[in-house]
């Protein structure tokens, strides 16, 4: 089994605006995502949720604030899943509710770090 | 051997074993009758060897006694009816008498089934550490209560909360599964690891008492490297580590038990076997995936045995340092990698990594600044020894103070 | 203390480097500037180094290779630290090797999820 990380991202910040009824039914799309995951033991870390608050660092020590300007997104946050290989990592991540709020998921391998 | 050393040595290296062989026989809500049942018998052993001569086979006679003891307590109590007696029940030959096992199997998976019972994270640390040394070490409570620089009453005190605790909580004494086994065996090292610092940094001044610790430490730890269930990448890596500390036991104290800095030893007094076998380990730690804190610590220690101050070794001790602290921070990793900083890139970028660590409360902290500061800003490296000394608690460490602060003034006029 | 991100961004840097045991080879620059972060008792988690191969699901199960492509740069990595404030993990983000690479870091703060 390999790890892949799943990077959330949307082009805004989703709970601003909702209301309670319909923040309390994405909560809940996101623990059936999650918990289906867990229960299959291809979760490996639950993983970060992100704030709105940001600063980007750029060379020459350029700070900006604000999360870093991707087109019109930015990443909202992020987990670990267990996969035999990208594409049924993939698979997992098309299960996730971001995708019916206009998000969208990157998958990417992560390199095992091995001290020596 | 004479009676009077004979007892002590049995006692020290039989006691453990029976004792694991019933504990696991009675259960863990009957640790404190095991622990009797083996010390009347070493009591019986005094007086009957006083009157009539030591037997021919020491040991062999009191497994006998031991067993007979077992044995009886088993017929009047309830565990028999409990817990014996429905084993017995399918066992080939009825009527024979209760089996007590004590080969040296049994003996041996007893132990390394008590260590998993005793190392028990719902107990406190020195609470293991103390069961650990009673029942696995057969130290005796005085002999603990001197190990901990504490009376009796506290040991028994504290040795008791923890039985209850683990009848309390029905802990078992089994192997834990094998898919089970990485888990459970991080509170095993954790407590065979302060075992060993117990004894290895400890400020008490019986250094034979001291050096048991460490050695008990490492026994136990060896005993985990024999078994292949146990043998993992982690136990081994922890056993190299306490080789490479061991390699020193004689070189780090002087004739009055004051302790000699590392730059002060004799590399002559260091073990050179000891220092080989914590090779031999390390490279059995090497098989596998995981990198633990023990392999990096051990990482550091084996630089420390190898000859000083080539750059090389600093590099890789800074690196292994580095690594250490992303797996897990502590005060005394800090302030090492800071050390090992000052030794790659000099002491001004050392200073100012330094005085980010926020350990102005650690009198290792003001040393190390101190140290740091000798060569670049003398007043201010007397001012942190001041704090240093000000700070310290033990006689020995403010005399090594006191010492550079001298130099350090003499210096200067 | 609360906790932030650290992520790490460059354009695509090819191969990545492994020892010759098959790990990832650590510089000394990363591991100097991380290790003094640690030593403040500051980092959470040394995080993930993420390799090149990349899938990016968009809604309608639309599924392109790669990456997610931001202007011309990729995430390379994130780690975790814990800090008073944004400004002081920002700090320390000066000083990482991936500026000296052209890269950039974005730093973010970390929501409970619990909370």
């Amino acid at each position: 089994m390999n790890e892949f990380a799943l990077i959330f991202r949307n082009d805004f910040h989703p709970e601003t605006g909702y209301s309670p009824e319909k923040l309390q039914e994405i909560m809940k799309q996101w623990q059936t995502w999650m918990g289906g995951m867990a229960a299959k033991g291809q979760l490996a870390n639950p993983g970060t949720r992100l704030g709105g608050d940001g600063k980007t660092i750029r060379p020459s020590n350029v700070v900006t604030n604000g999360p870093y300007a991707e087109i019109k997104e930015m990443i909202t946050g992020l987990i670990v899943v267990k996969a035999g290989d990208i594409d049924e990592a993939t698979e997992i991540a098309k299960g996730c509710p971001i995708l019916n709020a206009g998000g969208n998921v990157e998958v990417r391998n992560i390199v095992p770090v091995r001290a020596n | 051997m004479q009676e009077k050393e004979l007892i002590p040595h049995l006692y020290r290296t039989e006691f453990r074993k029976i004792t694991a062989v019933l504990c696991r026989l009675f259960g863990i809500e009957h640790i404190t009758i095991a622990e009797d049942i083996v010390g009347d018998t070493f009591l019986l052993a005094a007086e009957t060897w006083g009157l009539k001569g030591i037997p021919a086979n020491p040991a062999a006679w009191l497994y006998v006694v031991a067993k007979n003891k077992a044995r009886d307590f088993l017929k009047r109590s309830t565990i028999f009816t409990e817990k014996v007696s429905p084993e017995v029940q399918y066992s080939a030959d009825q009527s024979h008498e209760i089996e007590i096992d004590l080969s040296a199997t049994n003996i041996n998976d007893s132990q390394l089934q008590m260590m998993f019972a005793i190392c028990y994270p719902g107990i406190p640390p020195e609470s293991q550490i103390g069961l650990s040394l009673r029942i696995l070490c057969s130290f005796s409570i005085d002999e603990i209560a001197d190990a901990f620089l504490t009376n009796k009453e506290t040991i028994n005190k504290r040795l008791y909360r923890a039985k209850e605790k683990l009848k309390q909580d029905k802990v078992r004494i089994e192997m834990p599964p094998p898919a089970e086994i990485s888990r459970r065996i991080e509170n095993v090292l954790t407590t065979l690891y302060l075992l060993f610092n117990e004894g290895y940094y400890s400020t008490n001044r019986n250094t034979v008492l001291t050096k048991d610790l460490c050695i008990e430490a490492m026994r136990l730890t060896h005993m985990l490297t024999e078994s292949e269930s146990t043998s993992r990448p982690e136990v081994n890596a922890l056993l190299a580590l306490m080789c490479f500390h061991a390699s020193r036991f004689e070189a780090r104290v002087d004739k009055n038990g004051e302790l000699i800095l590392y730059e002060d030893q004799d590399i002559l007094l260091w073990n050179k076997e000891l220092i080989g076998q914590g090779e031999h380990y390390l490279n059995r730690a090497a098989k596998g995936e995981v990198i633990s804190r023990y392999h990096l610590e051990a990482a550091i220690a084996y630089w420390h045995t190898a000859e000083r101050d080539s750059p090389e070794k600093w590099e890789k001790v800074l690196s292994l340092y580095n690594r250490l602290l992303m797996v897990e921070y502590s005060p005394i990793a800090a302030l090492n990698r800071t050390y090992a900083l000052a030794k790659v890139y000099g002491n001004e970028v050392a200073i100012t990594e330094a005085e980010k660590l926020g350990l102005e409360q650690s009198q290792l902290y003001h040393s190390l600044l101190g140290e740091l500061y000798s060569e670049v800003n003398k007043q201010k490296a007397l001012e942190h020894f001041a704090i240093a000394l000000k700070l310290t608690k033990t006689t020995g460490d403010r005399k090594v103070i006191r010492k550079k602060i001298e130099k350090l003034k003499t210096d200067t006029n | 203390m609360k906790e932030f991100v650290m992520i790490y961004r460059s354009e695509p840097m090819g191969e990545i480097k492994l020892t010759p045991e098959g790990n990832l080879a650590v510089s000394k620059e990363w591991e100097n500037w991380m290790g003094g972060i640690a030593a403040q008792n500051k980092l959470v988690s040394p995080g993930m180094r993420l390799g090149n191969e990349g899938r990016t699901v968009k809604p309608g199960n639309v599924v392109t290779n790669g990456p997610y492509a931001e202007i011309k740069e990729i995430i390379g990595g994130l780690s975790i630290f814990r800090a008073e404030s944004i400004e002081e993990v920002a700090d320390w983000a000066k000083n990482c090797p991936i500026l000296s690479a052209g890269g950039t870091v974005e730093v973010r703060d970390v929501m409970q999820m619990n909370g």
